[in-house]
């Protein structure tokens, strides 16, 4: 049995087994019957041209892992930013851990999505943001949908912003041959409120796992969200993260994507923007090595007048790997004066890689100022051979410039902690010790 | 000013296309409709000999099997394939040998449209084979290109005079099945132009065709071979107007470039069909394969103008086969009122320090649509591929849109790859400033897109960069806004 019809089987065994009065029932059941019709994408279609999923469904995932031992905590420290105290929501195999976990009802809800979609005093807010943005035709979205169960909770009230930095962390134990994980995170933040939030994935042994996440993020008037996806796991993990982000009036939302590890990435980064003078901002570095694919689409749309959009992505492909960016930038035609940026530089290491790009540009306002850069080139020789006359090993002098290379995008990661972090996994993969940070 | 910019606007609305006028020439036109005897009917009534009439049959059979494109950012009428006459000749003699044989009707036309023969012969040198519905009526400074070994002539005249070099290269770099418009051009190509220059020689004059529409409901399929040999050197003009019908009218035409080692061919388009209504009625489809193949050190460069048509679905190409071979494309693309245009390039590098650049104006206005679609491949054997393309695209009004879908695939360290895109709109301050000095709105916009399109203008032949700057001027009076 494939994949796809084993998803559709299990639906009803999953819809059994949670609440059917629940009030996503509805859209559960709409979402499965989209994915019937759909299935999983194929090369075939232009947003799937450069990834392929055939090899992933090929592969029999478990769909309803059994509960995992708990984990020790000194064991999984070093996957949390742990220099500094942060609120963690952490899930083992797709299921909560309480006990690694830190939430809070304390003024903001940072919490469970299980909860959030099963008590009454979260009905509301559910009624009003749950599954608003997501896509009701994308494919894998819909199949999130329709498993839609556990995840991250955040509810931010107007004005509020919590003490520190939120982590969603979920780890995958190998308790099972091979996984499929279904996260659904919902992140709303109301007006003039503000938070920052870490997101990983990580496999702690080398059975396969595929990740299919979607997170809802709303930022109201004046809000400020700030979202850091880590994405360093092992060789045996693939993932296709759906982030669907919007925004009101004046507020700023950053995403910035950090890939290194992962067998199959695939980011799907939705901003709409409903509202005036609004910043989306979207920032990526990407290093690659031995056979890793990172796919990265991107899509803002401008759907009013006076916002603006920044898109930078970075990336080192080395070994066999393969990079793709797509940046897609809709400009509606009421939305004048919109200013768009988006750049995406790629350095190539290895004569095996392979980078595919395609930023892309649909304009139907005329007051606009919308730009795209790309470039794909090497190391500068001359500049390797000035650093190698001052006594840099050739290959420090290489991973120093590629630090160079990244460094507007870390630049711009406003938790300094997590910036050291991503400085060591930068230096690990680069397979360098600079001796500093950046 | 001497008028409102409501009154200008209003004016330059009604203006009907210049060119839209239409000669009555007695026509032999083929029933309408396609099938294998239509196909054969076309072969037969050129005299060609077996293999291309096998040639072109075997075409018709994969035509058959295909579907329409419809990944193009344009929406149109699917034409009716089965209502298409698939060809027409002027009935007057086939041939003339000199210019006062040929239907005055005819050379009436021509002077209208600015291309008097006897001028262009004596002033700008430059050789002509005129192509009026798909059947070649004059070719002139052919003496003078033969001393040299140059053979400029028709495709069908070469299928019967030169078929060595026409079955060896014809479907060599755009075969039979490449795509659905391909295919159908090469299963029933009425005419068009066959060039080779040979080894070492420099085509001393530009070589041009006209080509024009004239028979209602008549598509036109060209098809174009220009093959340049080791280390000569071509450049080869392409302009187009059609007379002003209701109806859409297909054109479906394929060339075919061949720069062998040393070689270098500099092909120079400036289209100018007629591009609808300003209410979105009419308009000629424009649907054609353009590609061309370098050897060692060769250079294929592609200019284009696209001004006219309603609907513009082409990719002028160059494979880099060759170690050191340029590829170069400039292109200005206009679309007005309810123009659609969806055109760009494709570079693919397989030789070892292989060049391309990529220079792409779009202009649009009223309420067109124009896309510039491209593709950057550098193979993994391509060492030292070097790229830079540059796409700008400039708004007037907002109900018109402009999009970019540049493809790049790089599979080689060592390839540098550059580009930029950028859409804006044109600014006040400048209109501003050219009013201040007396200057009209009108004629700023024309300084202004002119200004914006330089970089490409440049890189016409001299001839025609006037007439481009005349035909950029005329598509957009009325968009000023």
């Amino acid at each position: 049995m494939d994949l796809k019809d084993k998803l559709i089987s299990s639906f009803m065994a999953f819809e059994n087994n949670v609440d059917i009065d629940s009030p996503v029932h509805d859209q559960r059941s709409e979402a499965i019957k989209n994915f019937e019709e759909k299935g999983f994408p194929s090369k075939k279609e232009e947003a799937w041209k450069y990834t392929s999923l055939n090899s992933l469904q090929k592969i029999d995932f478990s769909i309803f892992p059994k509960e995992a031992d708990a984990l020790d905590y000194k064991d999984v420290k070093k996957y949390f930013i742990n220099e500094i105290d942060t609120y963690k929501i952490v899930f083992v195999d797709g299921i909560y851990s309480s006990f690694l976990s830190e939430t809070t009802h304390d003024g903001v809800d940072i919490c469970l999505m299980s909860s959030a979609l099963t008590k009454p005093m979260y009905k509301q807010v559910i009624d009003v943001y749950f599954n608003k943005i997501a896509s009701k035709d994308e494919s894998l979205t819909t199949l999130n949908t329709a498993f839609s169960r556990e995840g991250a909770y955040i509810y931010i009230p107007k004005s509020k912003m919590p003490k520190k930095p939120i982590e969603i962390v979920h780890f995958s134990t190998g308790n099972e041959a091979s996984l499929l994980l279904q996260p659904r995170n919902l992140i709303i933040a109301e007006e003039n409120a503000e938070l920052q939030v870490i997101e990983r994935h990580q496999s702690l042994t080398e059975n396969e796992v595929l990740t299919n996440s979607v997170t809802e993020i709303f930022a109201a008037k004046n809000a400020i969200v700030d979202y850091y996806k880590v994405q360093n796991d092992l060789s045996t993990a693939s993932l296709v993260d759906n982030t669907y982000v919007n925004q009101k009036d004046d507020s700023v939302v950053k995403v910035h994507t950090f890939s290194f590890g992962g067998k199959l990435t695939r980011n799907n980064l939705n901003f709409f923007q409903n509202g005036e003078h609004i910043d989306s901002i979207m920032k990526g570095v990407t290093i690659l090595g031995e056979k890793q694919h990172v796919d990265h689409h991107t899509l803002v749309h401008h759907i009013q007048p006076n916002c603006e959009s920044h898109q930078d992505y970075k990336g080192i492909y080395g070994e066999n790997s393969t990079g793709v960016f797509n940046g897609k930038i809709i400009v509606d035609k009421i939305a004048q004066k919109t200013n768009a940026f988006q750049q995406n530089n790629n350095i190539l290491v290895s004569d095996k890689a392979t980078i595919n790009t395609k930023p892309q540009l649909e304009i139907f306002a005329d007051d606009v100022k919308c730009s795209h850069g790309c470039t794909i080139g090497q190391l500068d020789d001359d500049a390797l051979f000035y650093l190698q006359t001052r006594g840099i090993p050739k290959k420090e002098a290489r991973a120093l410039m590629m630090y160079a290379f990244a460094n507007n995008v870390l630049e711009s990661v406003r938790i300094p902690e997590l910036k050291t972090r991503i400085n060591k996994l930068i230096a690990k993969k680069l397979g360098v010790n600079l001796g500093f940070d950046l | 000013m001497a008028y409102t910019e409501e009154e200008l606007k209003k004016e330059l609305e009604t203006k009907e296309y210049e060119y839209g006028f239409y000669t009555d020439i007695e026509s032999e036109t083929f029933p309408v409709g396609l099938n294998e005897d239509i196909v054969v009917a076309i072969s037969r009534k050129k005299e060609e000999p077996e293999w291309m009439t096998e040639w072109r049959l075997e075409a018709f059979k994969a035509w058959k099997e295909m579907d329409e494109p419809e990944w193009a950012n344009v929406q149109y009428a699917k034409p009716d394939f089965q209502a298409i006459s698939y060809y027409s000749a002027p009935n007057s003699k086939p041939k003339y040998d000199s210019l006062d044989e040929v239907d005055p009707e005819l050379l009436d036309t021509f002077k209208r449209l600015g291309i008097s023969l006897d001028e262009q012969k004596k002033l700008a040198g430059v050789a002509v084979d005129i192509v009026i519905d798909s059947v070649s009526v004059a070719t002139t400074f052919k003496k003078t290109l033969a001393e040299k070994g140059i053979i400029f002539c028709s495709i069908s005249e070469a299928i019967k005079e030169h078929p060595e070099l026409v079955k060896k290269y014809i479907g060599s770099i755009v075969p039979q099945k490449d795509n659905f418009y391909a295919a159908l051009n090469s299963a029933v190509f009425s005419d068009g132009s066959f060039c080779y220059i040979p080894k070492g020689v420099r085509c001393p004059m530009e070589l041009s065709t006209y080509f024009r529409i004239n028979q209602a409901g008549t598509g036109q399929f060209e098809r174009t071979l220009v093959i340049a040999d080791e280390g000569s050197y071509v450049s080869y003009l392409e302009g187009c107007t059609a007379p002003s019908r209701d109806e859409n009218q297909l054109h479906a035409a394929v060339v075919e470039l061949i720069a062998l080692d040393d070689a270098e061919i500099k092909y120079s388009t400036v289209q100018n069909w007629f591009p609808g209504g300003k209410d979105g009625v009419g308009g000629v489809f424009n649907f054609v394969t353009k590609r061309g193949l370098c050897e060692k050190n060769a250079k294929i460069s592609w200019t284009q103008v696209e001004t006219g048509s309603a609907v513009t679905w082409k990719y002028p190409s160059c494979i880099l086969k060759g170690d050191n071979s340029i590829g170069e494309f400039y292109s200005i693309a206009v679309t007005n009122n309810y123009q659609q245009a969806d055109t760009g390039t494709k570079m693919i590098h397989i030789g070892k320090n292989t060049r391309s650049t990529i220079i792409s104006k779009g202009i649009s206005a009223g309420k067109s649509q124009n896309s510039y679609r491209g593709l950057v491949q550098v193979n993994s054997r391509a060492k030292n591929a070097r790229n830079f393309s540059q796409c700008d695209s400039l708004l007037m009004g907002n109900e018109c849109g402009a999009h970019t879908f540049p493809y790049i695939e790089v599979k080689n360290k060592t390839a540098q790859i550059e580009h930029e895109a950028t859409t804006s709109k044109i600014g006040e301050d400048q209109i501003f400033y050219c009013n201040q000095r007396g200057i009209e709105t009108e004629k700023a916009i024309a300084l202004i897109v002119n200004g914006f399109s330089k970089e490409v203008l440049n890189k016409l032949p001299m001839e025609f960069a006037v007439e481009a700057q005349k035909l950029l001027e005329i598509s957009l009076e009325g968009s000023v806004g």
